[in-house]
């Protein structure tokens, strides 16, 4: 269950996107909800659509995994869409009682919430299907690089992050050990009420914390032993590599800019 | 042939703890030695291989290293010149990937990457991981963890190899793999590598050219394996084992029958009694 939310995420194929450089990839993720909020009316949220399926289908993933990645945040956008729907400021009313009414533009903003949010979600799915974690912790390595100059770790922060992803599997394998060893105790994690599964917790927190401490330590010792001293400039063996195809894919994200707001200008 | 290690009067005792975990310990390594330190749990092994490297600071004594006393001032000199392969396969691979772990030690020294892309195919090829590459930790069994992390060493070219237990949680194939592999490297560097291993396995500790038998923090004795393997008795009361063959040859010689001074494994045992066999 555990594998699925973490790792199970990056998708390994071979396609355009993926062959993309992590820091485009991030940079325009994050430029894409920058964009999607200068978007103002149905044919700006046409295009926007079109481009994000056209974008999906470059990845080579089936449109049913990206629908998977929007299960888990259902009731949140439900709820977002409710808050519009029904607490809508102005507008011809349609629909009224107690304190709730609903109004022809509320019912319109209610939409295009809806629209947005699936959309910057399947973006960033694009992102984490086709981008490996430690590629992302190498992009981010990159993008913070300015933060530099006000003396923020940022070598040190992105080393702890990939050491952070490395160990997730071991520390996964660990939890099952000792779960699959409480429960041959006679520990039950499946029944009971909350308060007694909460409860049932604990006896795996407490090993795995230990563990993970002793862990720590050892990986501690081994990393001086190669010679690891912090603040000293290191080497990178593993490095990214601007391509065409990533300017490209800039270009394209700015013409989408460009279209965008000469829709939301003049039509 | 020069020492490279040199040991003198050396005691520690961890802050925490009230006893000593090593006591007026005193010992030299030869340049191009095989040095095998036994010695039951807690004795003191892994204190004593992690004060070599300076990951722990002596109460007492000296340490030389290649000439160089180990001190604040050259402790990263001198884990440029011993690389050190841990118990726990898991608890020392800091890459994400096996090519990414051996490269760690190399980018730690800023080797230029074009340098890191060969050297690191060297030692991938030196441990016969090529093929794994690319591979993350999670997908490899303990055995193929502990070869890249010898690769991971073989990598930075160091004057020593300290084995601490790199071989007690792997499974006998596993472990007969790294053993063959330290010997492989030995017989390739010959007198450019020293290798220190810290070891239970007796077998393991008979390759060696020395054995150093430590006990609750002291050194009770040094000497070549089949001297060390004589005096059956004294290892069975300080609680180690005496190699099974060994047993079979004190029990032979208290028989009455002549059995071959050189230490035996049981593969040699077995000969040695085939061709006693048909002499007979
Ligand atoms: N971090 C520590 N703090 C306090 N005491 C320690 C620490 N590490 C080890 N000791 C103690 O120091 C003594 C020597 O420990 P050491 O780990 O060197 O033994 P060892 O010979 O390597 O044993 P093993 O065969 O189990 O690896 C032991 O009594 C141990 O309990
Ligand atoms: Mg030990």
């Amino acid at each position: 269950m555990m594998n699925k939310l973490i790792v199970g995420r990056f998708v390994p194929k071979d396609s355009f996107v993926h062959r993309m450089d992590a820091r485009a990839k991030v940079l325009l993720s994050i430029a894409y909800i920058f964009i999607i909020f200068e978007v103002t009316n149905w044919l700006g949220y046409l295009i926007m659509g079109l481009f994000t399926i056209a974008v999906t289908s470059l990845t080579k993933v089936s449109l049913k995994t990206y629908i998977q990645g929007i299960k888990p945040l259902i009731w949140l956008i439900t709820f977002t869409v409710f808050i519009q729907m029904f607490f809508a400021p102005s507008g011809h009313v349609l629909w009224n009682y107690w304190i709730f009414k609903v109004t022809d533009i509320g019912l319109l903003n209610a939409v295009y919430v809806l629209v947005r949010f699936i959309l910057i979600i399947m973006m960033s799915t694009v992102l984490t299907l086709t981008t490996s974690p430690l590629a992302i912790a190498d992009a981010l390595e990159y993008l913070m690089k300015p933060l530099l100059k006000i003396k923020f770790p940022v070598y040190e922060v992105s080393l702890m992050l990939s050491i952070a992803l490395r160990f997730v599997p071991t520390l996964m394998d660990e939890t099952e050990r000792i779960m699959n060893a409480q429960r041959a105790r006679g520990v039950d994690f499946a029944n009971g009420g909350i308060i007694k599964r909460v409860k049932a917790l604990v006896p795996i927190l407490i090993p795995l914390f230990t563990n993970a401490m002793k862990r720590a330590i050892e990986l501690g010792d081994a990393m001086e032993a190669r010679g690891y001293q912090i603040d000293k400039p290191r080497s990178r063996y593993r490095i990214l590599v601007w391509h065409r195809r990533d300017t490209m894919a800039c270009l394209v994200f700015g013409l989408l800019l460009i279209i965008l707001i000469i829709i939301k200008h003049f039509i | 042939m020069s020492n490279i290690i040199e040991v003198k009067n050396l005691t520690f005792k961890y802050p925490q703890s009230n006893r000593q975990a090593l006591n007026d310990i005193s010992f030299d390594v030869k340049q191009g030695a095989w040095v095998a330190i036994i010695g039951h749990n807690g004795s003191g092994k892994s204190t004593l291989a992690k004060l070599l490297n300076y990951l722990l600071i002596a109460n007492e004594g000296t340490i030389k290293v290649a000439d160089m006393l180990v001190n604040e001032v050259n402790m990263w000199q001198i884990r440029e010149k011993i690389g050190m392969v841990f118990q726990n396969p898991e608890n020392q691979f800091v890459g994400a990937t096996v090519e990414d772990d051996v490269a760690f030690g190399m980018e730690n020294r800023n080797i230029k990457r074009e340098e890191m892309q060969v050297r690191v195919q060297q030692a991938l090829m030196a441990v016969n991981m090529q093929t794994f590459a690319q591979h993350e930790p999670s997908s490899l069994s303990g055995g193929q963890k502990q070869r890249v992390a010898i690769a991971g060493v073989l990598a930075i070219e160091p004057q020593v190899l300290i084995l601490d237990e790199a071989t007690s949680m792997l499974d006998p194939q596993g472990r007969q793999e790294i053993i063959e592999l330290v010997q492989k490297l030995k017989k390739e560097r010959g007198d450019d590598l020293t290798v220190i291993s810290i070891t239970h396995d007796i077998d393991e500790a008979a390759l060696a050219d020395k054995i150093i038998i430590i006990n609750d923090g002291q050194l009770i004795e040094t000497g070549q394996p089949t001297e060390i393997f004589a005096h059956g008795d004294r290892l069975l009361n300080l609680g180690l084992d005496v190699p099974f063959a060994q047993q079979v040859k004190g029990a032979l010689q208290k028989a009455g029958i002549k059995t071959p001074t050189h230490y035996l494994d049981e593969k040699g045992l077995l000969d040695w009694l085939w061709e006693l066999n048909s002499n007979q």
